[in-house]
């Protein structure tokens, strides 16, 4: 009897053949360091190959001397539930962080450093912005010491050919 | 459906993952291995036999961050023994669901 059973072909569907991803992490808060990680960590785990473009206060994620102590600022955040006038008291802003950091560890979602160590595990790129470095007076010695390097403009603009690219 | 892995009646889904957690042994994770291009090693049983373990205690597939992390295997290695798509193919050879969990 022949066996007709089907059989999944990891590799080579079409929608994941040669497909590329590309993230620009902008910001420097905690909140808005996860969704970049997250979902670069989700491509390469899926065999895309995926690239991190870290620039202007994303900067704060790849600072060897911030990137363990990102902030969540409730403040203007109307999705904080929390009344303006309360969540800029002194202390808010680092309770608001605790919570927001116990919640990330609760889930067993790394802190970002040991983040970061992942996506290079699992073959990730990341690559920092040398307008940025130039800016905040950085050299390569000041950042993650896994960083691709420290590129132009027009460097991630041919890195990023034919690739999806999500500005975060 | 019903089909036949390793000289035994098994059920799988439309994808041909295994859907019955009893039904899977050794022999079928061998074939389900070979399926996807993949020669178990005693290396990768060890994985799987967490994956399982994992399963059973919790109730769903562990994600490649917990394979790690409770499971004590490094992210490299799990990438070059399951090449490309490391958390799919261990559950696949491990005879359970593909994870769901986002890390």
């Amino acid at each position: 009897m022949t066996d007709t059973r089907p059989i999944p072909t990891f590799d080579d569907e079409p929608a994941s053949a040669g497909r590329k991803l590309c993230i620009i992490c902008s910001k420097g808060s905690l909140d808005m360091a996860y969704p970049g990680l997250i979902l670069a960590n989700a491509a390469l785990g899926e065999g895309i190959e995926t690239h991190l473009f870290f620039t202007f206060w994303g900067f704060e994620i790849i600072n060897k001397k911030t990137m363990a102590k990102l902030q969540f600022s409730p403040v203007g955040n109307p999705a904080s539930h929390m009344p303006t006038a309360v969540s800029g008291l002194p202390g808010m802003q680092s309770m608001a962080t605790r919570m927001m950091k116990a919640q990330i560890e609760a889930l067993d979602v790394p802190a970002v450093p040991e983040f970061l160590d992942m996506i290079k595990d699992a073959g990730g790129h990341l690559w920092a912005c040398r307008m940025s470095a130039d800016m905040m007076k950085l050299t390569q010695d000041d950042l993650y010491e896994r960083i691709d390097g420290v590129i132009g403009a027009t460097e991630f603009i041919e890195i990023s050919a034919g690739a999806q690219t999500l500005f975060v | 459906m019903l089909v036949t892995i390793a000289g035994r009646q098994v059920h799988v889904n439309d994808e041909g993952f295994l859907t019955e957690f009893d039904e899977w042994d050794e022999a079928i994770a061998a074939e389900l291995a070979a399926d996807i291009g993949l020669t178990l090693t005693p290396e990768h049983l060890e994985v799987v036999r967490f994956v399982r373990g994992d399963y059973r205690a919790h109730g769903t597939t562990p994600t490649l961050r917990r394979v790690t992390t409770a499971g004590g295997f490094a992210t490299k290695r799990l990438f070059e023994l399951f090449p490309k798509k490391p958390a799919k193919k261990m559950s696949y050879v491990a005879g359970v669901p593909k994870p769901i969990g986002c890390v």
